[in-house]
């Protein structure tokens, strides 16, 4: 009680015009920024991996396992964040037990566990099958049994066997892309369908939703690849950069139309809420809006990836451009969960005032846990790039007798 | 031929099997499902007294917009009633200010809630106002309510007597329902960690009371009663005034009925 009443106080100084006496409290905070965040990261990275198996887009090959176990390191933490932020987690089971069928919010549990379970999980287990048996007989010790059970005991590594692993990745994969699109515009969906509020309520939320979603998952796959592979002593694929690359720019011009489509429509019809949000975009959200969204987070690397392909850029120079775009990229996307999230609490909902936003350093709710958040799928990305190496030329790729 | 006949009887245990597991699943759940039904009735009748039956009402509010003198004695009675707590960030009623002034300015306010009412405020030199009045606010109890839609557990629920209520033992404290809720109407109770709101006295109506705010105005700018019995009183008020209700355009059809009211509210 003490703390909520240290934490909301001093926020009455930075209201402005009249909010609704409930609204001090700003209810979904920084977790919430980080929930759709993540989600993002595991939709986008999913669809970039798809690329490969489905669309045969062979440059990428070389980030295909990455994406993957980026999906999958994401996607187990995704969930955290939502349960911290709960009053009580301890209850959150009920939304499995006993759902209501009319929220958006309930479905949660059964997309997540369809796409962890019906796609990631599957697809990874199918795609290190055989590496999984042929390290099973290599290995001694622990490790040995480890990889036994992580093949679920299986041995057969025939031809035919292969083939058909092949073949149920492709399903898989197939059945992953809508599924990649569910996970991720079902969270737009969750704000798109709040018609309380007008920042949200918009049709188009998931589609944008979903396509900073690919913007972001390929970014985080680029980052990855950049730095993980001269941490190993190899040399990176040009090629697989500059398609990556391409594929990033091709995204966030789609990502950036939508937006822009929104903003006219907002615009263009001007309804009862328009004073309220311009005064809101152009005040409280300025910053991270206009100049860390907007130009920081999209046009800069727009331009940037625009200026290697015009120009004939020396590797090393291409690099680093790729490289500090698809940072640039990671921190606009950040900020464009915010400001969709705590961005559409700012203003009461009688229009008539805006509230303000005073982030917690520690408790649950508070920064330091989030950032423990934000860096914990890389913790678990390690340990799977440890256990399930997903660089090409460690594959055991001599035929061994089938057994 | 033979070699399928094993197979067959294997088939034929299999779906014996089967068969046995859903008879033995049924039966037992049968009676499970039977005594929960008893098991609420018995638990409605204890909570609700025998002769109150849920099914025979459906309530509602009046307010009169002109009858409202801001005294906000409504939005204390009601902290002290539902034990909200006293702190300035948590209110189940409460009541705004309106001033308009000839330059178009609108200003509101509702300073505590109105729960101490309001202190008189000089107006700058020069400024008219051409209206002012007050405008309590409660829970609408819409009858097609947001929240209710999209609380994932059902803890908060529609209740036949047409009443929103929250089941605190069951809400996760997600709090999708407050952003859900159009009117503010709702806030997390700092020590259940819980969402609250309004439940029209719930326990004194069920008891043939009307709510503690309803109780205690000074003018009865406040009206509660049925929405469909011919002889209630807050029929009455609906057929004898020009009725509006809030931010109708979202149709979440509330049941708080607002006479006088003024375009500027919302
Ligand atoms: S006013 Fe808000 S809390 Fe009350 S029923 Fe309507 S949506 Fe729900
Ligand atoms: S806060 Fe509680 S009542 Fe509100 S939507 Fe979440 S679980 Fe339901």
């Amino acid at each position: 009680m003490e703390e909520i009443i240290q934490h909301l106080t001093p926020l009455f100084k930075e209201i402005s015009g009249y909010i609704y006496p409930n609204e001090i409290e700003l209810h979904w905070s920084l977790l919430v920024v980080i929930y759709p965040y993540l989600t993002g990261l595991v939709a986008g990275a999913f669809i970039l991996a798809s690329l490969v198996k489905v669309f045969n887009v062979t440059a990428l090959k070389p980030v295909y396992r990455i994406s993957l176990l980026t999906a999958l390191a994401f996607m187990l933490v995704a969930p955290l964040s939502l349960l911290a932020h709960l009053g009580h987690p301890e209850k959150s089971y009920e939304i499995l037990l006993t759902p209501n069928l009319t929220s958006a919010m309930a479905m949660f549990g059964f997309v997540y566990m369809w796409y962890l379970m019906a796609v990631l999980l599957q697809e990874i287990w199918f795609d290190y099958r055989k590496d999984l048996i042929l390290w099973a007989q290599k290995e001694r010790g622990i490790k040995k049994w480890l990889y036994k059970c992580a093949s679920l005991f299986s041995k057969d590594i025939s031809e035919k066997a292969l083939k058909f692993d092949d073949k149920a990745e492709k399903v898989i994969t197939i059945l992953g892309i809508p599924s990649a699109f569910v996970l991720h515009g079902y969270v737009g969906f969750i704000f798109g369908s709040v018609k309380a509020n007008p920042f949200w309520s918009s049709v188009l939320m998931p589609i944008v939703f979903l396509f900073s979603a690919i913007v972001s998952g390929i970014a985080l796959v680029l980052l990855i690849y950049m730095v993980v592979t001269p941490l190993r002593n190899k040399v990176m694929d040009t090629k697989c950069l500059d398609t990556l690359a391409s594929f990033l720019f091709y995204a966030m011009i789609v990502d950036f139309s939508l937006e822009i489509l929104d903003f006219i429509h907002r615009i263009y019809e001007s309804e009862e809420s328009i004073h309220i949000l311009s005064e809101l975009v152009a005040g409280k959200l300025q910053f991270s809006l206009i100049v860390v969204q907007l130009i920081i987070g999209m046009i800069i690397p727009l331009a940037l990836i625009a200026g290697v392909k015009m120009f004939n850029t020396p590797v090393e120079l291409k690099r680093l451009l790729y490289f500090v775009s698809a940072l640039l990229v990671q921190v606009g996307i950040f900020f464009t969960r915010w400001n969709v999230v705590i961005g559409g609490q700012l203003f009461s909902k009688s229009f008539r005032g805006l509230t303000a936003y005073k982030m917690n350093i520690l408790g649950i709710e508070g920064l330091l846990v989030s950032i423990a958040i934000l860096l914990l799928p890389f913790l678990i990305l390690y340990v799977l790039f440890k256990f399930l190496p997903p660089w090409g030329e460690t594959h055991v790729t001599t035929q061994p007798e089938s057994s | 031929m033979k070699k399928n006949l094993p197979n067959k009887s294997q088939n034929v245990n299999r779906r014996k099997f089967i068969k046995n597991l859903v008879l033995a699943v049924t039966a037992f759940s049968v009676p499970a499902v039977l005594t929960a039904k008893e098991q609420l009735k018995r638990m409605q009748s204890w909570i609700l007294g025998k002769d109150y039956n849920p099914f025979d009402h459906y309530w509602g509010m009046g307010i009169d917009i002109n009858k409202c003198i801001g005294c906000g004695r409504c939005a204390d009675a009601c902290k002290q009633e539902n034990d909200v707590p006293s702190e300035p960030f948590f209110f189940r009623t409460w009541v705004e200010r309106y001033r308009i002034f000839h330059d178009g300015e609108v200003r509101v306010d509702s300073p505590n809630g109105a729960v101490d009412g309001f202190k008189k405020q000089n107006i700058e030199k020069g400024k008219v106002t051409i209206r002012s009045f007050f405008v309590p606010k409660i829970c609408n109890h819409c009858d097609n309510p947001p929240c209710v839609q999209v609380c994932p557990v059902g803890a908060t629920f529609i209740t036949p007597d047409g009443v929103v209520l929250v089941d605190s033992d069951y809400c996760i404290g997600c709090r999708y329902c407050i952003q859900a809720c159009p009117y503010g109407a709702r806030y997390i109770d700092p020590i259940k960690k819980t969402a609250e709101k309004c439940t029209f006295c719930y326990h004194r109506v069920v008891q043939g009371l009307v709510p503690a705010c309803v109780e205690v105005c000074p003018t009865q700018a406040r009206v509660f009663g049925e929405v469909k019995k011919k002889a209630s009183p807050l029929v009455r008020f609906m057929r004898m005034n020009k009725i509006g209700v809030l931010k109708p355009a979202l149709n979440t059809e509330p049941k708080v009925y607002y006479a006088n009211l003024d375009m500027e509210v919302n």
